[in-house]
């Protein structure tokens, strides 16, 4: 199989690019891929902590980029799931310390030895926008319900376009269905029309993934976790896998679940 | 105050904040998207300039080419002033 490189990213900052690469990655891991998860918001790296694997790091993109290391020396290798690895960001330096051309070098190297390659876009369309797209082969755009965000995104599709990523996928999150039912929140339909890009997933508001990040443990592992359940069928549809997008109805009263139940019989 | 909300809205056919959303986000993008750089505005008026030429004589300096945006559409406006016409020939 052909290696894939995808990166996250969404132009507006807080709106969940590290999560779902961390969700993605360790998804796709559970599926038996090979996954490298790449921080390349150097100077504010995050991606090692919500994987859990902040205490790990000996060197880090720059250290590699520089030939201070090895490749292999610096990626961390995630205990619970066999084929998942991360290659972290920098800390201490900063956002030009790496150009688009030793990036793609990086990335090249990567897939080698990876079926994916996801990586960790950081906000803002500066010098680390334009070094975390240069290698990829497919973008995904996070978007969550709101104003700022759409408007971001929609800049941030433009760019990748005039840079050759066509095609962009985007990924709702932090949908919360209640205020989309009452008329104050956009709906899947309403954001789909506006940015007219392809719908790769959509993940419901969930507060276990503040304490999945809290652990340090990726949401998709939690089997009752509604934000890791959307996550997981994400990962299935980028494998190939045609997986509907459900609406996250909420059911809470007994009329609902016995009409679920209705057509589920029917 | 939720109950009240409810009742208010139902009365009052209030269609919620997200119409609002979606028609503020409908106008921003249509100037955002509408930002085209200077050079290739140049650009666009010195082509204009070279095929307009083949026919009248126009003033270069005063030429003005800028795209304007209205409340839901994008224009290009163009003010040409003309210092003369060529003579025509007829083929």
């Amino acid at each position: 199989m052909k290696s894939r490189v995808l990166v996250i990213t969404s132009g507006k900052g807080g709106v969940g690019k590290t999560t779902t690469t961390a969700n993605l990655g360790t998804a796709l891991a559970m599926m038996n891929k090979r996954v490298v998860l790449l921080d390349t918001d150097i100077g504010l790296r995050n991606l090692d902590v919500v994987l859990g694997l902040e205490n790990r790091i000996v060197f880090d993109i720059v250290d590699v980029v520089n030939g201070h290391c090895k490749l292999k020396q610096a990626l961390i290798k995630d205990k619970r799931f066999e084929g998942l690895y991360l290659l972290p960001a920098a800390q201490t330096k900063d956002k030009t310390s790496i150009t688009p051309h030793q990036m793609k070098n990086l990335v090249n190297e990567l897939c080698k030895d990876f079926d994916y390659v996801l990586v960790d876009c950081p906000a803002g369309i500066e010098q680390g926008f334009k070094n975390a797209i240069s290698g990829a082969d497919c973008a995904i755009v996070v978007a969550t319900p709101e104003v700022s965000s759409v408007r971001d995104a929609d800049r941030i599709v433009g760019l990748l376009e005039a840079s050759g990523l066509n095609n962009p996928q985007l990924i709702i999150n932090r949908l919360r269905s209640k205020m989309v039912k009452r008329g104050d929140m956009m709906d899947i339909e309403d954001i789909l029309d506006i940015l007219s890009i392809d719908l790769l997933g959509v993940v419901p508001e969930d507060e276990s993934i503040v304490v999945s990040t809290n652990r340090g443990e990726p949401a998709v592992m939690e089997s009752s976790s509604r934000a890791g359940g959307a996550y997981r069928r994400v990962a299935r549809r980028i494998t190939g896998e045609d997986v509907p997008v459900l609406s996250f109805e909420e059911r809470n009263n007994i009329v609902d679940k016995f009409k679920q139940m209705l057509k589920i019989a029917r | 105050m939720a109950l009240l909300d409810t009742i208010t809205r139902i009365f009052m056919k209030d269609s919620g904040s997200k119409a609002v959303a979606t028609e503020r986000l409908r106008l921003v993008l249509v100037h955002d998207r509408s930002s085209i750089s200077p050079g290739l505005i140049n650009a666009l008026k010195e082509d204009l300039i070279k095929v307009i030429k083949c026919y009248m004589e126009v003033d270069e300096d005063l030429l003005q080419v800028s795209l304007e945006n209205e409340d839901d559409s994008v224009a290009l406006v163009a003010n040409i002033p003309i210092k003369g016409f060529n003579r025509v020939v007829n083929e």
